[in-house]
């Protein structure tokens, strides 16, 4: 049984001429429990929202999200939050850190929503990028291949089932974007967790043996709207 | 729990607006109460204040003019009282005790008022409490010696041995300086009455003073008294009062005190109202600092909510920091309170001789911080429930 499963998910968006445009429509789609998989599509073909739909952020307007044998799509928000808390961890490309908090405080935010706080652990995480000497700066103290490593650890200190990542090198210059999604690959296997990573950088889908066109899986991208 | 360190955070990245939002919490707690305070503890003190006395007869006139000349000693003496009706009332069978005081000098602003060495003796002011001398002795009656009230001793740098000239009327002038000199022989401890703020001398020595009409030399401005008994009062009250036409006789003089706080009743509803208003608006600002602050949040917000936090949380997160800027301002608010109470109780010290406590318990004192609480827990509601609504994917930007 797949960690991650998506049939007939349909999401679209009121488009400025009033009218309904159709982002998202991926007849099938699967994930296996540790697989890394890198989704290759270019600005605008709807990667973000694809993610965002399978982390529960956004509501599928039909379709079924199933995520270690619970279906995202039947469960209310809270239930929902607290799934995305528990098994998911998301990586932004533009990191998305709380800059009014600690480094040390933005990876413990990674665990009280889900499994709750543990100090211990979000040190030992940010130990394990190599921040243990960064703890108590703040996001703005650091450099940009810095607080890529602090979003990586604050994804996978919940030791999540699942990883998101969304351009997660776009912000970085190639030596730490290769680092990056070095420790982000590594990590992932390291904590048993599976990668679902998007992006339109060849650089980064080269290092990867598993990678599919978001052109195949979405039909919405050919251009159809409802 | 996740939601102090929300809180903390949020108050610290908008240091300014938490401070200045929490220093208006604090002028308008810290108002609110101090009206409050001074309010019902001068009434309380006021109308509980007699000196030990019940009642005061003096010359026809108002009740309320004869009690704050003759036991606050504020406002003109409404005329004399003849020596003989002084020696009725004090062999009334009705009456325990009777002490005549005389007034119409000064000591550079402090009244000079005479009576018998039995003020001091025979008076308790207060249960169990007489006025007891923190040095020297009580006056020979029959000298031109002073005992000086501990807050105007204090006021004009007397001690036991020195000397001064009295000056004639109510007002210092400093050309109406009298002959005669008194030799201060003793200064009464502190005991928070109108007393502490009097010089008091023989009272033959006041009536003989150089310069006061000879044919009033046995009158007496007034006479304290206390009572056998409570419906003693009521008697001599139909005495004076409903056959007599010559004298005022004032019972009970709480009663009277009591009628003239509720003549200025509405001054005190006025600043009650001011107060209340300030409170209101300061609680509004905690609802503006917060919500005008929402633009910038919204994206934290949505991160937090990326995270995994619920809707729910949010909202809690944004009220309960409202009511933490209401907590911060009202334990502030008991530094704005201590200060106004300590300048107004100076002020009320230095014009009547009473004392106001400033750190005596009143409810004001729970129930202003919590209603504050609560008022911004209130106003923190509708920058809540915008955050409630932030849209996450709207506000995790850039989208791919």
């Amino acid at each position: 049984m797949p960690l991650l499963s998506l049939s007939s998910l349909q999401k679209s968006f009121v488009s400025p001429d009033g009218g309904r445009k159709l982002i998202v429509d991926v007849p099938s789609f699967s994930l296996e429990a540790g697989q890394q998989l890198a989704l290759r599509g270019e600005s605008g073909s709807g990667k973000t929202t694809f993610l965002h739909l399978i982390a529960g952020i956004l509501a599928a307007d039909r379709g079924a999200i199933e995520l270690d044998g619970r279906d995202m799509a039947a469960l209310g928000e809270p239930a929902r939050d607290r799934l995305r808390a528990e098994k998911i961890g998301y990586i932004f490309q533009t990191f998305n850190l709380l800059q009014g908090y600690s480094c040390l405080e933005n990876v413990l935010l990674g665990m009280a929503f889900g499994s709750g706080i543990d100090r211990s652990r979000a040190t030992a995480m940010l130990q394990r990028v190599g921040l243990d000497h960064r703890l108590d700066h703040l996001p703005r103290q650091l450099s940009t291949g810095q607080q890529q490593r602090v979003v990586v650890a604050r994804a996978l200190v919940n030791r999540p089932k699942l990883v998101l990542a969304d351009e997660p090198t776009g912000n970085l210059d190639h030596r730490n974007g290769w680092e990056a999604l070095a420790l982000i690959r590594e990590a992932c296997r390291e904590n048993g967790a599976a990668l679902l990573l998007v992006s339109h950088d060849p650089v980064v889908l080269a290092a990867f043996e598993d990678v599919r066109e978001f052109a195949d899986l979405n039909q919405a991208c050919t251009g159809v709207t409802s | 729990m996740i939601l102090p360190l929300l809180i903390r955070r949020s108050l610290r990245q908008h240091l300014l607006s938490t401070v200045i939002t929490a220093l208006s919490i604090a002028l308008a707690g810290g108002l609110l109460m101090a009206v409050w305070v001074v309010k019902v503890q001068s009434q309380t003190t006021f109308t509980q204040v007699n000196t030990g006395f019940d009642a005061v007869l003096g010359a026809r006139g108002s009740k309320l003019q004869l009690v704050l000349n003759a036991i606050f000693h504020l406002e003109a003496s409404p005329g004399n009282v003849a020596a003989a009706d002084y020696e009725f009332i004090k062999r009334h069978p009705a009456v325990k005790l009777a002490v005549p005081i005389a007034v119409g000098d000064n000591l550079r602003g402090f009244r000079i008022v005479g009576t018998a060495p039995e003020f001091f003796s025979e008076v308790e002011y207060a249960p169990g409490r007489r006025f007891g001398l923190a040095a020297g002795k009580v006056f020979d009656s029959t000298t031109k010696e002073a005992v000086l009230g501990s807050f105007a001793a204090r006021k004009l740098g007397l001690n036991v041995g020195d000397i001064f000239h009295p000056f004639h009327g109510l007002v210092y002038d400093e050309k109406n300086q009298h002959a005669e000199t008194y030799t201060v022989t003793g200064i009464l401890a502190p005991s928070n009455t109108p007393v502490d703020k009097v010089i008091w001398i023989p009272i033959h020595g006041l009536q003989t003073m150089s310069g006061h009409d000879p044919r009033a030399a046995t009158d007496v401005s007034a006479v304290l008294i206390q009572l056998k008994s409570p419906t003693a009062g009521f008697m001599l009250d139909l005495m004076y009062n409903k056959q007599g036409n010559r004298l005022t006789f004032a019972y009970p003089v709480g009663a009277i005190m009591a009628e003239l706080f509720n003549k200025i009743g509405w001054f005190d509803q006025v600043l009650t109202l001011i107060a209340y208003l300030v409170a209101f608006v300061s609680t509004l600002g905690v609802l503006v600092a917060i919500y005008n602050s929402m633009a910038a949040r919204r994206r934290d917000i949505a991160i937090l909510r990326a995270l995994g936090a619920h809707r729910g949380t949010i909202f809690s997160a944004i009220v309960l920091e409202a009511a933490v800027i209401g907590l911060l301002g009202m334990l502030a608010a008991f530094v704005v309170y201590g200060g106004i109470v300590t300048g107004v109780a100076v002020i009320i010290r230095a014009q009547t001789g009473v004392l106001l406590e400033a750190w005596i318990f009143s409810p004001v004192m729970l129930w202003a911080p919590a209603g504050m609480i609560a008022l911004c827990a209130l106003g923190g509601l509708v920058p809540a429930w915008k955050a409630y609504r932030t849209d996450i994917a709207d506000n995790l930007v850039p989208v791919s």
